[in-house]
């Protein structure tokens, strides 16, 4: 199916599971990402799959645990109070090396907070959410576009390193419409799972799906070979768009809809004279460091542009080792920077630096 | 000529339970039931957190072991990944299933899911060391109720069986014990028969089995038996809550 075809964010990202081969779905209803679970409802059934409106996040994570267990592909969607409330079940998934596919559309908070957009759950995405070390990989899409090719990925990457990846988008990208193509033919079917919960068949010792360990010398040992497992993904995984980086004195570090305004404001600063780019990180976790780290060399300072109290500066700030300052251009609370706002924050830091 | 052997789905290993704890005869029924209906190769048991936690390491099919509370969530993933082939039990105690997963374990039986959830109910927290459960009984001197269960300030303990069958959705619902060999032989027989509901398709079938817990409860193993039928059976009656098939056999 490559032809075009015009969707809600939401809706592409429960076409595209279903593309990847996932045929059970657990959710329970909250806005802004409700249409993933009203499309699942809808289709599963048509492909000879499962959708089961759980009694909460916390049943329908662990429903999730289940299927993983047994080697299937299978996804949860919520915003962001329902991610809290699945993060047990997120810590457990990882303690337990099981592989899941999860979306946060994210809404405003702290608390029941409001209904509109918000980068807000970056920390909590990107350092795990639950208890105990752990990471998931976090991806955050731009576009309806990559809401469909970031979930084919998302399933891929889940099954491949045995851990949940996440799509990370906000409000805006769930509900906007877009053309958007299915590209099947990167779908890889699911590794072998000889690790699963599906019986014995009395022809082999059983197999435990497990986050349980009591002796701290094990317990340990599990620890290292999982972040083993996360330096491979560091070193091969992170994914970034550079955006007229080529000759530019100013970079804007953004993603997701806060990428989309700020290209607006690029445009116009270009039209005013002022050379500046952008680094888009694509994968949260693993950050694209080494793109910022190289930028360090190259521009006067960043500025970090989020639907937060400034949440993804800090990974900016670590990755440039203080060789540029790095300044933040927010809102939060459910509301948008606006490209006048971002080219505002653009003209100071050209004035600051002199690089008009 | 070999009269009484281990089952082949328990397996060989010394279990962790305190002496007197009436875990590892509900084991072994389990256990016992799975190779007589030969389904050990198609099950897969759940594990809770409370005492018995490393249960996965005592059943010799695919075990999983499940968040505090979480295990008849899990238990419903497992059965709707391949609902012809994988049987699914859960097996949980009283603070796991009545308290911090009193939401799964209503919701799973409201849906009538296809599984098998053996409830150990011994009125108290043995893992952590003995506190109050949901299912302390009134005056119940326990850790965190030094005084007595006082229910004017934590409420009244709750009747698991008795709640469940107001709803419509469960299949099968009994309570037993295994304080004496006749009782034993009667909770075998209704953990076969929650295992055959599932096996024919009928739904949730829970089992509730009044356990001894001598050690938290502070009694000699044999007074801990006895305990049982002074103190808990009158407060938990023992008996079928709820048979739907029978009471459909009974209506033609």
């Amino acid at each position: 199916m490559a032809e075009k075809v015009l969707m809600k964010g939401n809706e592409a990202i429960a076409e595209a599971a279903i593309l990847a081969g996932c045929r059970h779905y657990f959710g329970y209803p909250i806005t802004p990402q409700t249409e993933i679970a009203a499309y699942m409802a809808k289709k599963m059934p048509l492909v000879g799959g499962v959708f089961l409106q759980a009694e909460s996040e916390i049943a329908a994570i662990n429903m999730v645990y289940g299927v993983s267990a047994t080697g299937k592909r299978v996804m949860t969607s919520s915003s962001s109070p329902g991610i809290s409330l699945k993060s047990e079940g997120l810590s457990y998934l990882a303690g337990a090396d099981l592989p899941a596919f999860v979306v946060n559309v994210q809404r405003g908070g702290p608390g029941l907070g409001g209904v509109q957009p918000s980068q807000a759950d970056y920390f909590q995405a990107t350092r795990g959410s639950g208890h105990g070390d752990y990471h998931m990989i976090v991806l955050a899409p731009a576009s309806v576009q990559e809401m469909a090719s970031l979930t084919l990925r998302g399933f891929d990457l889940a099954d491949r390193y045995r851990m949940t990846s996440m799509i990370l988008a906000d409000g805006t990208m769930g509900q906007m419409m877009e053309p958007v193509t299915f590209e099947t033919g990167d779908i890889q079917p699911p590794p072998e799972k000889p690790w699963a919960t599906v019986g014995t068949d009395l022809r082999r010792k059983h197999n435990v799906v497990n986050s349980l360990s009591l002796v701290p010398e094990e317990l340990e040992r599990q620890n290292f070979a999982r972040y083993e497992r996360y330096a491979q993904i560091e070193e091969k995984e992170p994914l970034w768009e550079s955006y007229m980086m080529e000759d530019a004195d100013i970079c804007i570090a953004a993603f997701g809809i806060a990428a989309r305004v700020s290209k607006n404001a690029i445009t116009e600063a270009r039209r005013r004279g002022i050379r500046v780019g952008m680094i888009r990180p694509i994968t949260l976790w693993p950050f694209p460091r080494a793109a910022f780290r190289a930028a360090a060399e190259q521009v006067h300072s960043i500025i970090s542009v989020e639907l937060s109290m400034g949440q993804m500066i800090e990974d900016v700030r670590l990755a440039v080792e203080c060789r540029v300052p790095v300044t933040l251009c927010n809102r939060a609370g459910g509301m948008i920077p606006s490209p006048e706002q971002v080219l505002c924050e653009i003209e100071k830091a050209a004035e600051k630096e002199n690089c008009r | 000529m070999i009269v009484f052997d281990r089952p082949h789905a328990l397996a060989d290993l010394p279990m962790h339970y305190c002496p007197g704890c009436t875990h590892g005869i509900i084991h072994r029924l389990v256990a016992e039931v799975i190779d007589e209906l030969g389904i050990e190769g198609r099950t897969i048991g759940i594990a809770p957190v409370g005492c018995s936690v490393m249960a996965y390491d005592y059943f010799t099919c695919d075990m999983i072991e499940a968040a505090h509370g979480r295990a008849p969530a899990i238990a419903t993933g497992v059965k709707r990944s391949d609902p012809d082939r994988h049987i699914v039990f859960t097996y949980q105690g009283d603070g796991d299933l009545a308290s911090i997963g009193m939401a799964e374990t209503v919701h799973a039986a409201a849906r009538n899911e296809n599984i098998t959830v053996i409830f150990v109910n011994n009125a108290i927290y043995g893992m952590t060391g003995g506190q109050m459960a949901p299912t302390s009984l009134p005056g119940q001197i326990t850790q965190t109720s030094p005084y007595g269960r006082d229910v004017n300030q934590c409420g009244y303990p709750i009747r698991v069986c008795e709640m469940l069958a107001q709803l419509d959705g469960p299949e099968y619902l009994a309570r037993v014990t295994v304080n004496s060999v006749k009782e034993v032989r009667r909770a075998k027989a209704a953990i076969k028969k929650a295992f055959q509901n599932q096996v024919d398709k009928k739904g949730f079938s829970l089992v509730e089995v009044l356990s001894a817990c001598p050690t938290n409860w502070g009694l000699t193993p044999a007074a801990a038996l006895r305990w049982i039928d002074e103190k808990m059976i009158p407060y938990y009656p023992l008996g079928v809550y709820k048979d739907r098939s029978a009471k459909k056999e009974d209506e033609k």
